[in-house]
């Protein structure tokens, strides 16, 4: 067991990948001479050369349709976005091409491409940097959306995704490349895409995030714990297809819930979160389910304002607080 | 050395074939006597000096002045396929004549069976562009991709689909190219390297351009061509994918069918360069045109950047002038166009021209021209039998094709069940 960081995770699954499987390789802005924005490709050019490690020009559109392109010829892609706010440049090719080309041609292709970009506010980078649209891909069937949150998650996840035969949308987060966790020497788990994970057991009230929001809904339920209220945890892990039955079940043994998103309230993925608690979990549930999300502004430069916008581990416990009192125990 | 395209109005610096000789007779004599030059290949020795020649005399002109502008995008090349119909085989011209035929009784039925509403959708024919198609694939080796944009029946056919496919895909049966999932812009077949009609502009040309990355990236010497309308060369994909296509040297080429209307836009309303083949030359990438009624000179012109793009391992870019016989898919009327202008296209028929040229060479006799016409009409009579005939596909499959690996807890709800079954 080592501990590293999730930047080294997602390095190491990559050349792993790169060694097993010819057919992988890496195009993007910058990973190659630049060797990153955020150095996850860092080595790679001087280990695997040019021709599997892709500097591309910038034209997000363009790269990713290539992405697509090589896909449909049994190449296996991983494309870097720089961050998800670039991504929209290629909306066309995600959303109209790469979702499509599997099912609108009768199932003859399969597009096996990986897109791998982070979303992410807090680092003052103003209104067109700090967004988080993942729910625009995960709300497209064709899709396959991964959010993972601790390293071991990031690799075994990015493996799932590389080796999976559709178009994955895999989502990092600028405030998880320095988080460390613990990744077993030699593991070479695949994570099975579509599953979420109940990431600490609790019997008080489901606390559900995902990417960040899971890390920050850990840090949640250890503070509380020692206020003793037990706080279940819920990491998404997949945000298409959604496992709703393992949030369900978690909320029927608790009794109520608090979701919390990096995205915007309205219609956000925690809109879709509370409608399945809904349907699956009417009569378990003892309070309204809570969302907590980032302030519906696009995201200020000035950091008061932008640390006021984003969801914390002070207005989540708030959250669970105040949900806690409506079912009526009393925690202060 | 990239090359740089020629100007239609330079002087030809080393022509692939000399002027006049060997000209069919699809082109009259006066129309030889005005006919620009296009661009032929030149050798890589004159590459230097003809990039710094079109360089210079691209800068001293002024915009809007010269020949270029004063023209519009209305002139088209009148260039004489430098095939000499006496060297061809009459076999093989009389296939080419069958084929054009072929996709014209095709679209013809399927224009009929659309205003009979048994097609569904959005319904773009290929009428009046039979030489252009039948040029264009004739240059492809079978191992050769093929991307297009939305008017895609004819060059499924062209890349070897079987008219039946196509037309039970156009009725939506589970016989069809995509079982009944693409319908008429999305024609798709793995075999025949149809690699899909795609009904987004400009969509294709990202896909094109990564297929062609893939073929370097594996050393292959397979060649992608990539068609699209006018109206295309104005799209950001489209600088994306000739920047990419010519900056990585890949192997596709850029096919632009100008029928000089994107819908009911005129060409020079839309490009501040109509003449589409030099929009190449912003990412060094040599441009050709060619009419696309003569389907000799289409696969001549075609069929060279086809063997250079893969020999030389570079794009190209080939524009095909053309009449759209009709108006942009079934039921517009085309009112934006004049009277002239709809009597141009007619006399210009690709399919009259050329059986004009096979009679009065005398190969196509009148008791072949019944022959085609009969068995073309028969195959045309069995796709939409066939179609016709063929199931509707189970709803019960609705869900087979989301994704290609199973995945868990994917979504199969259908319209009113609840999301967690009792």
């Amino acid at each position: 067991m080592s501990v590293i960081t999730y930047r080294q995770a997602l390095r190491d699954t990559l050349r792993a990948e790169m060694h097993r499987d010819e057919n992988v390789f890496l195009m993007g802005e910058e990973i190659g001479v630049f060797e990153g924005s955020y150095k996850i490709t860092e080595g790679l050019l001087k280990e695997f050369g040019e021709r599997r490690v892709r500097d591309t020009p910038i034209a997000e559109e363009g790269f990713v349709g290539a992405a697509i392109g090589a896909a449909m010829l049994g190449l296996r892609p991983v494309v870097e976005i720089m961050t998800i706010n670039f991504s929209l440049i290629a909306i066309d090719q995600i959303i109209n091409h790469a979702a499509k080309i599997y099912g609108m041609f009768g199932g003859q292709t399969s597009v096996p491409m990986v897109i791998r970009t982070p979303g992410g506010g807090g680092q003052q980078l103003g209104a067109t940097h700090s967004q988080n649209i993942e729910l625009f891909y995960s709300f497209v069937p064709g899709l396959k959306v991964l959010a993972p949150s601790t390293p071991a998650e990031a690799a075994a996840m990015l493996r799932a995704a590389i080796r999976d035969d559709d178009p994955v949308l895999f989502l990092e987060n600028l405030g998880l490349y320095n988080s460390k966790g613990e990744v077993p020497e030699g593991d070479e788990t695949v994570a099975e895409i579509g599953r979420a994970a109940v990431t600490r057991e609790g019997t008080d009230i489901t606390l559900i995030g995902y990417s960040r929001m899971a890390m920050v809904a850990g840090q949640v339920a250890e503070a509380l714990a020692a206020e003793g209220i037990s706080v279940e945890v819920v990491d998404l892990r997949s945000l298409r297809p959604l496992d709703r039955q393992t949030i369900v079940e978690s909320v029927c043994k608790t009794g109520s819930a608090v979701i919390a998103e990096d995205d915007w309230l309205t219609y956000g993925i925690g809109a879709e979160i509370a409608a399945s608690i809904q349907e699956g979990a009417f009569d378990y549930l003892d309070a309204p389910v809570r969302r907590v999300a980032m302030a519906e502004v696009p995201m200020p430069y000035a950091k008061p304002l932008e640390s006021a916008a984003l969801p914390s581990v002070e207005s989540i416990t708030t959250a669970v607080k105040e949900t806690l009192n409506a079912v009526g125990r009393r925690v202060g | 050395m990239r090359v740089l395209p020629r100007q239609l109005d330079q002087p030809l610096l080393r022509p692939a074939v000399e002027p006049g000789v060997g000209a069919h007779a699809l082109a009259s004599p006066e129309q030889q006597a005005t006919a620009p030059a296009f661009s032929g290949s030149t050798g890589p020795e004159e590459a230097d000096s003809y990039v710094e020649r079109h360089t210079m005399a691209d800068t001293a002109k002024p915009k809007g002045g010269g020949t270029t502008r004063s023209t519009g995008g209305r002139r088209r090349s009148r260039k004489d396929s430098p095939s000499n119909i006496a060297d061809e085989q009459p076999k093989v011209l009389l296939e080419y004549y069958r084929q054009m035929l072929l996709i014209r009784r095709f679209e013809e039925r399927t224009g009929q069976a659309y205003t009979q509403a048994r097609i569904g959708g959005y319904c773009h024919l290929n009428l009046g562009e039979e030489a252009t198609i039948v040029g264009l694939m004739t240059a492809l080796q079978e191992r050769d991709y093929l991307f297009t944009n939305y008017r895609d029946h004819g060059y499924a056919i062209g890349k070897g689909m079987s008219p039946r496919s196509v037309m039970a895909e156009l009725y939506g049966r589970s016989t069809g190219a995509a079982k009944g999932w693409g319908g008429s812009m999305h024609m798709y077949d793995t075999e025949t390297r149809m690699l899909g009609g795609y009904g987004i502009v400009g969509g294709q040309l990202p896909l094109a351009t990564g297929a062609a990355l893939a073929i370097s990236y594996r050393g292959g010497d397979e060649v992608v061509m990539c068609q699209m309308g006018d109206g295309t060369t104005n799209i950001g994909a489209w600088h994306e994918s000739l920047n990419i296509a010519s900056l990585w040297n890949l192997p596709v080429i850029f096919v632009v069918i100008n029928n000089y209307t994107g819908m009911g836009t005129p060409v020079e309303a839309s490009s501040a360069e109509p003449e589409l083949y030099k929009r190449g030359s912003a990412f060094r990438i040599e441009g050709v045109r060619v009419d696309g009624r003569d389907v000799l000179a289409v696969r001549d012109a075609a069929a060279n950047l086809v063997e250079r793009a893969r020999s030389e391992q570079r794009p190209f870019l080939l524009e095909a002038t053309s009449y759209r016989m009709k108006g942009h898919s079934v039921v517009d009327p085309a009112k934006y166009r004049t009277k002239e202008q709809v009597e141009e296209a007619r006399s210009n028929d690709p399919i009259t021209a050329f059986e004009a040229t096979l009679e009065k060479a005398g190969i196509l006799t009148e008791e072949a021209k019944q022959e085609i016409a009969d068995s073309v009409r028969e195959e045309v009579a069995d796709a939409a039998e066939f179609a016709e005939n063929s199931p509707h596909p189970e709803v019960s499959t609705l869900f087979d094709y989301t994704y290609a690996t199973p995945v868990a807890n994917e979504s199969r709800r259908m319209p009113a069940d609840p999301v967690f079954a009792e």
